[in-house]
């Protein structure tokens, strides 16, 4: 675990937080901008001093003030990716990756600088100069220059907010993969659900300076008792795996704790691990199953909570799939609400428009 | 008066503008790093005290350096304690009022330059396990290194050209503390003029050709190294 129990005042607010990250997998500080997120993640990089704080990485502790412990950012195994690539300029890309690595003792090497290379896609720019290099590319560079130092943690923040949507497409997937392959436990801040959503493991969501909730990503963003921005992105994450397939419709049938969707084919093998995306406009409500419809995703589910929408005219329902293992947003009108009698408790029928994949 | 003369004033004035420009590197590096980063409410009255040689007529500063260096100063006092002597009119004062006088002209775009890297390298190279002087050495000064070397042109050019701080503090003496300025004013006095054009042109083309180098740098830099020169007092 990623323990932190931080106190420091800034301009508009207090970061006032004591947390547990899971020391394995993404987990996501989440919230609108200024909230604080940002100095966390420079408490737990050592970057910032929060007095009488506390900082500890699987019992290692970073920080205790009670016991006079500040170990300074260069004596922490972390690796921190600015939201601005801050490459040193005087030194070449390969310079670059290398200047953490080379001051590793070789028995710390836990990442080979190949893999590191490897992993962000960044062979072909290591005889280049920094000076020419795009946004999305410098990215990857210092990505790549963060890993080499074999972190316990890389802690990223809102590496893609000074990116165009185009470099976000290239670098998000490079990021996806990390994980996955490096096995290195991330810390991503971001202010955009959609990052969110993709990354994250576990959601931690921040708001003036304090955490308001935190959980697996599946519940958190399913919850409407929460702040989370209202908007066209509403929806839930869900982790399933490729159940069957209906090759000559080249259709695959995505399975979900207590629900499963037909989806396109992703071209990927039986049981592959993947991550859905269901935004509530896609999801509307019937009380009974419709066989003559086009839907074929029509997923039985409970009611169980209801909560106004951005727009007066609408409502976003929470359901639970019938085996009680996935939560689904739907987003409805006020008027249709009121015409199916939707209350809690009530058994509906979840039509299934669209289904996202996200990995 | 003669070429032996001139020459060796000449190369009394190199050395001295060699041994002031390193001596100046070794402390302006840290004085401006310091003045750069620091939060200190005696940054504000050290930065002044720093600047003074540009506003102060040399004369001012070489009055004080002579009653503090002298033998009732306390610098003197301790100078003779030590068994160094007195430092008014030897090559070792020249130094040191030298030093006193072209600091402007390297701690401040040194400080500029520190300044314009700002404290996002610095904090990257923090997390990539850099320790502080590793920060120093292999970031910040390759960052600031076209501060680095106006700074040490500057120091260098305006120690060349100094005058009343030497008259003030070294004297005349051939050998010792007799510089190109010196010997120029002694060209004068005597109606040399032939003599004085000779140093008198080999000063203004070299003061010429060095700021024609720190205008040129400062026009095809980019935006840090441009900052850096922007750091350069304009005497």
């Amino acid at each position: 675990m990623i323990d932190a129990a931080l106190r420091l005042p800034r301009g508009r607010f207090t970061l006032d937080v004591a947390l547990s990250l899971p020391s394995r997998g993404v987990s996501a500080l989440f919230g609108p901008s200024g909230c604080g997120k940002t100095t966390l993640l420079r408490c737990l990089a050592g970057l910032e001093h929060a007095p009488g704080g506390r900082v500890a990485i699987d019992g290692e502790v970073w920080q205790d003030d009670e016991a006079q412990v500040f170990v300074p950012p260069h004596r922490r195994a972390v690796g921190v990716v600015f939201q601005e690539a801050s490459l040193f300029d005087h030194l070449g890309v390969r310079a670059n990756v290398e200047f953490g690595w080379k001051r590793l003792a070789p028995s710390q090497r836990r990442v080979a600088l190949d893999d590191a290379i490897a992993w962000t896609g960044i062979e072909p720019l290591l005889g280049r100069s920094t000076a020419g290099l795009s946004g999305g590319e410098r990215q990857r560079v210092a990505i790549a220059r963060a890993l080499a130092v074999s972190p316990r943690v890389l802690l990223m923040d809102e590496p893609l907010a000074a990116l165009d949507a185009a470099r976000k497409a290239e670098i998000l997937p490079a990021i996806e993969r990390l994980h996955e392959l490096s096995g290195i436990t991330i810390v991503y801040v971001s202010h955009a659900i959609s990052e969110v959503a993709r990354l994250a493991d576990h959601v931690v969501l921040m708001e003036a300076g304090r955490v308001t909730a935190s959980g697996a990503v599946a519940e958190l963003l399913s919850r409407l008792d929460l702040p989370l921005p209202p908007g066209e992105d509403v929806g839930v994450v869900l982790l399933g795996e490729v159940g069957a397939l209906d090759a000559p419709w080249h259709l695959a049938r995505l399975d979900v704790p207590g629900a499963s969707f037909w989806t396109r084919d992703p071209a990927l093998p039986l049981g592959h691990r993947l991550r859905l995306r269901v935004l509530a406009r896609d999801v509307s409500l019937s009380l009974v199953e419709q066989p003559g419809s086009s839907i074929v995703n029509q997923i039985p589910a409970v009611v169980e909570a209801m909560a106004d929408d951005a727009h007066p005219s609408q409502l976003l329902v929470r359901l639970r799939t019938r085996e009680g293992a996935s939560a689904l947003l739907a987003r409805v009108t006020r008027r249709s609400a009121q015409a199916l009698g939707l209350a809690p408790g009530q058994p509906v029928w979840a039509m299934v428009k669209s289904v996202a994949l996200l990995d | 008066m003669n070429w032996a003369d001139d020459l060796q004033a000449v190369t009394l004035t190199l050395e001295l503008a060699a041994v002031v420009t390193v001596l100046l590197l070794a402390l302006g590096l840290p004085l401006a790093w310091w003045l750069a980063h620091t939060h200190s409410r005696w940054k504000a009255p050290l930065a002044a005290f720093v600047a003074l040689p540009l506003v102060l007529p040399p004369t001012v500063l070489g009055f004080y350096l002579l009653l503090l260096m002298g033998p009732h100063g306390w610098v003197g006092q301790a100078t003779q304690a030590l068994g160094l002597g007195l430092l008014p009119f030897s090559f070792a004062g020249l130094v040191i009022a030298s030093m006193l006088y072209s600091m402007p002209f390297v701690v401040q775009p040194l400080q500029t330059a520190f300044e314009a890297i700002g404290a996002r390298p610095l904090e990257a190279a923090a997390t990539l396990r850099a320790g502080p002087w590793e920060r120093f050495v292999h970031v910040a000064l390759p960052l600031a290194r076209r501060g680095v070397l106006t700074a040490t042109v500057l120091g260098f050019a305006h120690t060349v050209g100094e005058f009343g701080v030497v008259l003030m503090i070294g004297g005349n003496i051939p050998g010792a503390t007799r510089v190109i300025s010196t010997q120029l004013y002694n060209h004068v006095e005597s109606l040399e003029y032939p003599a004085a054009h000779r140093l008198a042109a080999v000063l203004l083309a070299f003061s010429f050709g060095v700021l024609l180098w720190v205008y040129r740098l400062r026009n095809n830099s980019t935006s840090i190294a441009a900052t850096a020169l922007d750091g350069a007092p304009r005497a």
